[in-house]
C-alpha cells in the first residue's frame, strides 16, 4: 500500500456545501416572490393562471420556511459538521471506511428527501402543522437521514484522538440530540388509512395521509415546543458550534473565556426548551404556561448574550482584522446581529408587548434579522473559510466578498426596519377602538397602510438574494479559478484574490 | 395552605434551587481549572487553533490508554 501522509477527507462536507448552496438558492428565491405576491398580488399568478395553484402564497410559503431551515441550513450544518468535526477531533473520514459510508449515504438520502419534500408541498401535500408540514412516509426517510447524522458524529468522537471535545462538537450532538427529540415528539400521527369512522368506514383518505396524535391546545403545545426549538437546534445552537469554531480559526486568537462558552452551553440547553410558551400568549393554554414561556424568554438573553459576547471579546485587540478581512465582518455582523435577535424576541415575549406584536410582520422582521443577519452571514462565511481548504485555491475575490458584505447588509436592514414598522402599525390599528369599543379599522385599511413596506422588504430581501448570488458565484469561481495554494497559507486568515 | 401558596413557595424553592446549581456550576469551572486531575480550560481553545492532523492532540486519548 502506497505510504501517503494522512489528511482530512472532505469528500461529504463538499458534497453538503453544494447542496447548501443550491438550496439556499431555491429557498431565498421562493421567499423574494413571496415578499413581492404579499407587495403586490398579481404576482401570485406570474406564471399565468394556469399554473396558480403552484405559485399562489400559500402553496410556495412551506416551500420558502423548508427549503431554508431544512435545505440551506441543514446542509451547512452537516457541511460544517463534516469539515470542524474532523478537525477539532484530530481524525480523518479516510480513516474509516465505515465512517465515509454512512457520511455519503447520509448525503444520498438527505438529497432524496429533498426531493420528496419539494415534489408534495408543491403538489399541496401537506400536514398543515408549520414547519412540520411533511406526511410520515417523508418523516420516516427523515427520520433515518438524521440517525445516519448521529452515526456520522458519534462514529467520529469513537475514533478521536482529541480527548476533550471542542465546544463546537458539543453543540453539534446538542443538535442532534434536540432536533432527535422535538422531531419525534411534535410528528407522532396516525395515517388515516388506519383510522376508523365511527360509522365504520375504515382506510380513509389516501395513503399517505396522516392526522397528529394531539389535539386542540395540546397539539399547539406541542407544535410550539416544537416550533420554538427548531429555531433553538436550527438556527442557534449549530450556528454557535459553527462561530466558536470559524471565528477563532480564521482569527487565529483563541477564544476569550472557554469557560463562558461552557457555562453558556449549558445555560443555553436548560432554558431553551421552556420558551415555546410564548408563541402561545393570549390563546387557550394555561396562564401559568404562557408566562413560564415569558418568563424563560427573557432569561434566554443571558446564556445567548453570553456566547455572542464571547465572540465579540475574542477579537479583544484584534479589530482591525475586522475592517481588513471581510470573511471576519460576515461573523462579527453575524454574532452582532444574534445579540440583537435575541433581545428582540424577548421583547416581543413579554405579555404586555405581545399584545400588539403577535401575529404581526414585527414576528417576521424579528425571524429575518436572526436568519439573514445571523444564520445566513455565518454559513456563508462557514464555507468562505472552508472553500480555500477544501479546494487548495485560494477565494476567487475579496473585493466581491465585500461588497456582496455591504449589499446583504443593506437588504437586512431594509427587511427587519419595514418590518418593525409595518408590524407595529399594523398591531395599533388591529387595536384601535373608538368609545363605545368598535373597533376603529377593518383590515383593508392594514394592508392599504402596509403596501409601501410590503414593497421595502420584497426588495430587501432581494438584495439579500443578489449577494447570495454573488456568494455562489465565488464560491464557483474559488472551485474553479482560483489561485492554488499551499497547506502553509491556510494556517489562519483565508487567503483571498483581489 | 392552599395551592397557591404551595405554588408561591415551589416557585421560590425552585427558584433558590437553580441559582443554586448555576453558581456551583461556575465554582466547579474555576476551581477545577489548571489543577491537578482538572482541566485547563482556557488551553481548550486550541483544539480549534491547532487543528492540523499532524498537531498534537491537546489532550490526547492514546495518553489516557497509557496510563
Amino acid at each position: 500500500m502506497e505510504n501517503r501522509p494522512l489528511e482530512y477527507d472532505y469528500t461529504v462536507a463538499k458534497m453538503f456545501m453544494f447542496t447548501t448552496i443550491v438550496l439556499g438558492i431555491v429557498g431565498m428565491l421562493v421567499g423574494v416572490i413571496l415578499a413581492f405576491e404579499l407587495a403586490f398580488p398579481s404576482v401570485n399568478t406570474f406564471l399565468g393562471s394556469g399554473l396558480a395553484e403552484f405559485t399562489n402564497f400559500s402553496r410556495l410559503r412551506p416551500l420558502h420556511t423548508d427549503a431554508v431551515i431544512f435545505g440551506f441550513t441543514l446542509s451547512g450544518i452537516f457541511a460544517t459538521w463534516y469539515y470542524v468535526g474532523q478537525r477539532v477531533l484530530k481524525v480523518s473520514m479516510a480513516e474509516s471506511g465505515f465512517l465515509m459510508f454512512i457520511g455519503k449515504l447520509h448525503f444520498v438520502l438527505y438529497v432524496i428527501g429533498v426531493a420528496a419534500v419539494v415534489v408534495s408541498l408543491l403538489a399541496g401535500v401537506t400536514t398543515s402543522k408549520e414547519y412540520a408540514e411533511f406526511e410520515w412516509p417523508i418523516d420516516i426517510a427523515i427520520v433515518i437521514v438524521w440517525v445516519l447524522f448521529g452515526m456520522s458524529i458519534f462514529g467520529l468522537i469513537g475514533i478521536r484522538r482529541e480527548k476533550a471535545l471542542y465546544i463546537s462538537v458539543w453543540y453539534y450532538i446538542a443538535t442532534f440530540l434536540g432536533v432527535a427529540m422535538l422531531y419525534l415528539f411534535n410528528n407522532m400521527a396516525i395515517p388515516t388509512m388506519l383510522a376508523a369512522s365511527p360509522i365504520g368506514e375504515s382506510g380513509i383518505g389516501a395513503w399517505y395521509h396522516s392526522v397528529s396524535m394531539y389535539a386542540g391546545t395540546n397539539d399547539a403545545l406541542v407544535q410550539w415546543w416544537y416550533g420554538h426549538n427548531a429555531v433553538a437546534f436550527g438556527f442557534t445552537v449549530p450556528i454557535v458550534a459553527m462561530i466558536y469554531y470559524f471565528l477563532p480559526k480564521e482569527s487565529g486568537q483563541a477564544i476569550y473565556s472557554y469557560k463562558l462558552s461552557l457555562l453558556s452551553f449549558w445555560g443555553l440547553m436548560f432554558v431553551y426548551l421552556w420558551a415555546g410558551g410564548h408563541h402561545l400568549l393570549f390563546s387557550t393554554v394555561p396562564d401559568w404556561m404562557q408566562t413560564m414561556g415569558s418568563i424563560f424568554s427573557v432569561v434566554l438573553i443571558l446564556p445567548s448574550w453570553g456566547s455572542a459576547i464571547n465572540m465579540l471579546l475574542t477579537m479583544k485587540g484584534e479589530w482591525q482584522q475586522v475592517a481588513a478581512s471581510p470573511l471576519i465582518k460576515f461573523m462579527i455582523l453575524g454574532s452582532t446581529f444574534y445579540m440583537f435577535s435575541t433581545l428582540e424576541g424577548p421583547i416581543q415575549a413579554i405579555k404586555s408587548v405581545n399584545a400588539i406584536a403577535h401575529f404581526t410582520d414585527w414576528i417576521v422582521g424579528h425571524v429575518h434579522d436572526g436568519v439573514l443577519g445571523w444564520v445566513g452571514f455565518m454559513i456563508m462565511a462557514a464555507l468562505y473559510h472552508m472553500a480555500p481548504r477544501v479546494f487548495k485555491r485560494e477565494i476567487y475575490s475579496k473585493s466581491l466578498m465585500a461588497t456582496q458584505f455591504w449589499i446583504q447588509t443593506l437588504g437586512v436592514v431594509l427587511y427587519f426596519t419595514s418590518m418593525w414598522i409595518a408590524g407595529i402599525t399594523q398591531g395599533m390599528m388591529w387595536r384601535a377602538h373608538d368609545e363605545f369599543g368598535n373597533l376603529a379599522y377593518s383590515f383593508i385599511d392594514t394592508v392599504t397602510v402596509l403596501h409601501p413596506y410590503y414593497t421595502i422588504r420584497g426588495i430587501g430581501g432581494l438584495l439579500y438574494l443578489i449577494g447570495f448570488l454573488m456568494f455562489a458565484y465565488n464560491i464557483y469561481k474559488t472551485m474553479t479559478a482560483g489561485r492554488k495554494v499551499e497547506e502553509s497559507e491556510l494556517q489562519n486568515a483565508s487567503p483571498m484574490g483581489a | 395552605m392552599d395551592i397557591a401558596e404551595i405554588q408561591a413557595y415551589g416557585y421560590f424553592g425552585l427558584t433558590a434551587f437553580l441559582v443554586f446549581v448555576l453558581y456551583s456550576y461556575i465554582y466547579h469551572l474555576y476551581s477545577t481549572d489548571k489543577k491537578e486531575g482538572g482541566h485547563d480550560y482556557e488551553n481548550y481553545s486550541n483544539i480549534a487553533l491547532k487543528d492540523d492532523i499532524e498537531d498534537t492532540p491537546i489532550s490526547s486519548v492514546s495518553d489516557d490508554k497509557e496510563k
